[in-house]
């Protein structure tokens, strides 16, 4: 009831201010289609350190109580971030890392590990699990419900597909997603390689797991780099519009992010300093 | 689904609880009280003992990981106090009960599948001091959870 009488407030006013009556009507009636979808807000951001950018999403996940769409156009410099159970001496070529001072994060989903830069880019949805129908609060069914959303992003190249968890053009990886689920919702993030630096591949060692579908490959044979499929603005663009088919999307600007999420939260993302990472390195070097 | 009920009835059978079949569907034991998050608790005087159920390990997929929280932490009912990981994710173990946390599985940082494996015996993953018994009266017993279960994979 709600709904309907705010569709008729919407439509009066409309009707009486703005002057071509016809379609003021249809731009209602395109409002009360979004009136039925939960709302999704959007943040654009681009070149955000990514720290920044996932101190934003455990604020959003765990503070806010609202739908959110996040989109980083790059990060600033080039970082490591592993997964919650991420182990240093185990996923990356410690002696290097500390060496060339690259940044290392451990962040607050699970998943694996990946070294990002300005040419990535990361689009992360936190939802409410009763906004999202037909989809449990579970890791497969999160990932089954964004792999057919990005299935109507890359619509048309072929090759596309989840593939045992990961994104993939045939069996070529090119984004890497993780997730993190509370009580009644999730976040669904992914770090897409737009391009990449094949030097900053050697600073990560090849995980202990990995999907059947690697067959031992390196990094350099494993993945694929986006910029060879889809156009950077085009892919944004689609991702936008995709997730504004099952939600009613409103644009957020980062200095506004406090009106929406208030309070003291589980803070688990954290940068590894150096004394962590070189005790990781002694570790290793003792056990050899 | 035989072999399933099979293992529950040896688990059954040592806890000396009785056990519910749920046709192709999850085990779930009498005798424990449930959350709606999918947790279990067992309770024994003034201390509990937590883990999450066959219902929430299935979904989950296989655990590589376990977040445990430290001795002597405060735990309340409905809150998180640790995670599992699992197919890339992250998810919170909500707490049953309030209390104090008095000993945690260490075995589950090595052999983080028991969860998966045995979730209602070697799977555990937390003992507390209870701060209020009155509170496991929220909780739902094993018909009241079962139904639970099968409400809330009808609507998926």
């Amino acid at each position: 009831m709600f709904l309907f009488s705010r569709f008729f407030e919407e439509l009066i006013f409309t009707r009486r201010f703005s002057g071509k009556s016809s379609k003021g009507f249809k731009m209602s009636i395109s409002r009360a289609n979004d009136l039925r979808l939960p709302l999704m807000n959007l943040i654009r951001l681009k070149g955000t350190p990514i720290l920044e950018q996932l101190h934003l999403e455990e604020r959003l996940l765990r503070a806010s109580s609202e739908n959110w769409c996040i989109v980083n156009d790059g990060t600033n410099v080039p970082t490591i971030v592993m997964g919650m159970s991420g182990k240093p001496s185990q996923l990356l070529e410690l002696g290097p890392v500390m060496k060339d001072q690259i940044p290392v994060i451990k962040r607050f989903t699970g998943g694996g590990t990946v070294i990002v830069d300005k040419s990535t880019l990361f689009v992360s949805l936190i939802c409410n699990k009763d906004d999202v129908p037909g989809v449990q609060p579970y890791p497969r069914s999160v990932m089954a419900w964004s792999g057919s959303l990005y299935g109507e992003v890359f619509g048309g190249v072929n090759g596309f597909q989840l593939r045992e968890n990961d994104y993939v053009f045939g069996d070529r990886k090119f984004g890497g997603n993780a997730q993190s689920i509370i009580k009644n919702r999730w976040i669904h993030h992914t770090s897409f390689l737009w391009d990449y630096n094949v030097r900053n591949m050697a600073y990560l060692k090849l995980p202990s797991r990995v999907p059947q579908y690697r067959l031992e490959r390196d990094h350099t044979e494993f993945v694929c780099r986006m910029k060879d499929y889809i156009e950077r603005s085009d892919f944004i663009e689609k991702t936008v519009k995709a997730v504004g088919k099952q939600f009613a999307m409103k644009q957020v600007n980062l200095e506004d992010i406090d009106s929406y999420a208030k309070g003291e939260h589980v803070k688990s993302t954290r940068l590894l300093t150096m004394e962590e990472l070189q005790e990781a390195m002694s570790g290793t070097t003792q056990s050899a | 689904m035989a072999a399933r009920f099979l293992w529950a009835s040896r688990v059954a059978s040592h806890l000396k609880i009785s056990i519910a079949q749920r046709g192709f569907a999850s085990v779930v034991l009498k005798d424990l009280k449930y959350a709606e998050s999918h947790e279990w608790v067992k309770i024994d005087g003034n201390k509990a003992t937590f883990g999450i159920t066959d219902h929430a390990q299935d979904h989950l997929g296989d655990v590589v990981y376990v977040e445990l929280p430290d001795l002597g932490r405060s735990v309340s009912q409905g809150e998180s106090f640790g995670a599992v990981e699992s197919v890339k994710a992250t998810s919170d173990i909500n707490s049953p009960v309030s209390g104090k946390v008095v000993e945690v599985n260490e075995v589950l940082t090595e052999s983080p599948g028991l969860v998966n494996t045995s979730p209602y015996e070697d799977g555990w993953i937390i003992k507390v001091e209870l701060s209020d018994a009155e509170e496991a009266k929220k909780l739902m017993d094993s018909d009241k959870y079962s139904k639970f279960c099968e409400e809330e994979d009808a609507k998926h």
